[in-house]
């Protein structure tokens, strides 16, 4: 947990189904209303996370690519 | 080990009867040059005349409006190539749906590059249907040579609103290509179009030949070297021409029928794997939609794993998963509906697909998903 309250998924590297499988344990572990921020280097998580968390009913605050090119999104659980 | 079931013929189908006899008939008949002016030439160029002919009636196109191409893709390249090349000072910009093929949108990239144009992609919904008040909207601005719109998707199978869009195009005098290459010969494909292409491997013809048919109200140019067969040079092989479009007529001939029987089946297999298989999205129209086609994506799953566990049983399936394809990236289809792209499977059923070979993929699915979920440690998730 970070200090601004965000857990971090560090799935860069990883591929799909890797980093929705990692934000899913996350989700299972963390009450309702925690922040989830999803690092990301396979192409296929910026279409993956948003749909995931569509399927599962939480909530996507944002979604945008760091300076080194890595995704990053962040999703509240609800 | 039971008999091979294929549920994976988008863009290649097994040969229809008629068309394999008309093939090795046309090897025999059809083997001269046809640019030749003596009795063997003039027979090989009859069968070919013959062959656009009859796919010109199975369109509702002129005879000298149907152009044979080396392959479907070559079709959409010299289409999106010819077309823009025409129009050049009209304009230079190019719009396409968002879930367009890749030769469409790749040809529409290197046009507008080429040409100082811009690339117009019109967004899509979770359906994979085109915005129609954007598409018209971008076809009514100044500048453009060219919009596309497939009549289907061939990886969801979603029915495009091509009627409206052509509409539109038509008010601003845009010409439309419309890609049927998933279409034709499954259904109708209707007259919404000023350019149309088609891939008669798709629906149970040979491969190594595509058509093109042009209204004779679309400007055009060359764009390349002469040649005698101007849009196509060196033309394309008689058998594959003269097989075209027999399997064609014989598609078409029982196109009803096979629409039924294969839409019946692709509603069992909607129907069983969103009720038997957990977490899983069925994606695309269920009702206005190719007969033939679906496709769903398997939460925690692995494409590469989950085609290959069917594979090892005997089912061959598409998928538009990112590690089944050689880039590492996505489907585009997919990733413009914002669907899940990850443990993706894809069908195209052949026409005469069994009863009892569908019931029996459904039967054997949960249980390779659940084991490919095990062993990716995604179980209970």
């Amino acid at each position: 947990v970070t200090g601004d309250g965000e857990v971090v998924v560090d799935a860069r590297g990883l591929r799909c189904p890797a980093p929705i499988i990692a934000l899913a344990r996350v989700a299972r572990a963390e009450p309702p209303g925690t922040l989830v921020a999803v690092l990301a280097t396979d192409p296929a998580a910026a279409t993956d996370v948003p749909a995931w968390t569509r399927m599962r009913g939480h909530e996507l605050l944002s979604s945008e690519s760091d300076d080194d090119g890595a995704l990053r999104l962040v999703v509240r659980l609800v | 080990m039971s008999a091979r079931v294929v549920l994976d013929v988008g863009g290649g189908a097994p040969l229809l009867p008629r068309a394999r006899e008309a093939f090795l008939a046309a090897l025999d008949e059809g083997w001269a040059d046809p640019r030749r002016l003596h009795a063997e030439g003039r027979r090989a160029r009859a069968l070919l005349d013959g062959a656009r002919e009859a796919i010109a009636a199975a369109v509702g196109a002129r005879t000298e409006e149907v152009d044979l191409a080396p392959s479907h893709v070559a079709a959409l390249h010299s289409a999106v190539r010819t077309v823009t090349q025409g129009r050049r000072r009209i304009g230079a910009d190019v719009v396409v749906g968002a879930v367009e093929r890749a030769a469409v949108l790749r040809s529409a990239d290197f046009v507008t590059a080429r040409g100082g144009g811009t690339r117009v992609t019109v967004p899509v919904d979770r359906d994979g249907r085109v915005d129609v008040a954007a598409m018209a909207d971008a076809v009514a601005r100044p500048g453009v040579a060219l919009a596309a719109l497939q009549h289907a998707n061939g990886e969801v199978g979603t029915l495009q609103p091509v009627d409206e869009v052509h509409a539109a195009a038509r008010a601003a005098g845009v010409p439309l290509l419309v890609d049927a290459g998933s279409s034709l010969g499954h259904v109708p494909v209707g007259d919404d179009w000023d350019v149309l292409a088609a891939n008669p491997a798709d629906w149970g013809g040979p491969h190594g030949v595509g058509v093109l048919v042009t209204r004779a109200s679309v400007r055009r140019s060359p764009d390349g070297p002469p040649d005698e067969e101007r849009w196509f040079p060196g033309g394309v092989a008689v058998p594959a021409a003269l097989a075209a479009a027999v399997s064609l007529q014989e598609a078409q001939s029982d196109a009803a029928a096979a629409d039924t029987a294969r839409r019946d089946l692709i509603g069992v297999v909607r129907r069983r794997v969103a009720a038997e298989v957990p977490d899983v999205e069925v994606v695309g129209n269920p009702l206005h939609a190719l007969p033939h086609v679906l496709t769903f994506s398997c939460l925690y799953v692995d494409g590469e794993a989950l085609t290959g566990a069917l594979d090892e049983v005997g089912f061959a399936v598409g998928s538009g998963s990112a590690c089944t394809s050689d880039t590492l990236v996505p489907s585009h289809v997919l990733v413009a509906m914002g669907v899940l792209t990850h443990g993706n499977v894809r069908l195209a059923l052949p026409r005469g697909t069994a009863r009892e070979d569908v019931e029996r993929f459904c039967d054997v699915l949960p249980a390779i998903v659940t084991r490919v979920r095990a062993q990716l440690g995604a179980a209970g998730l």
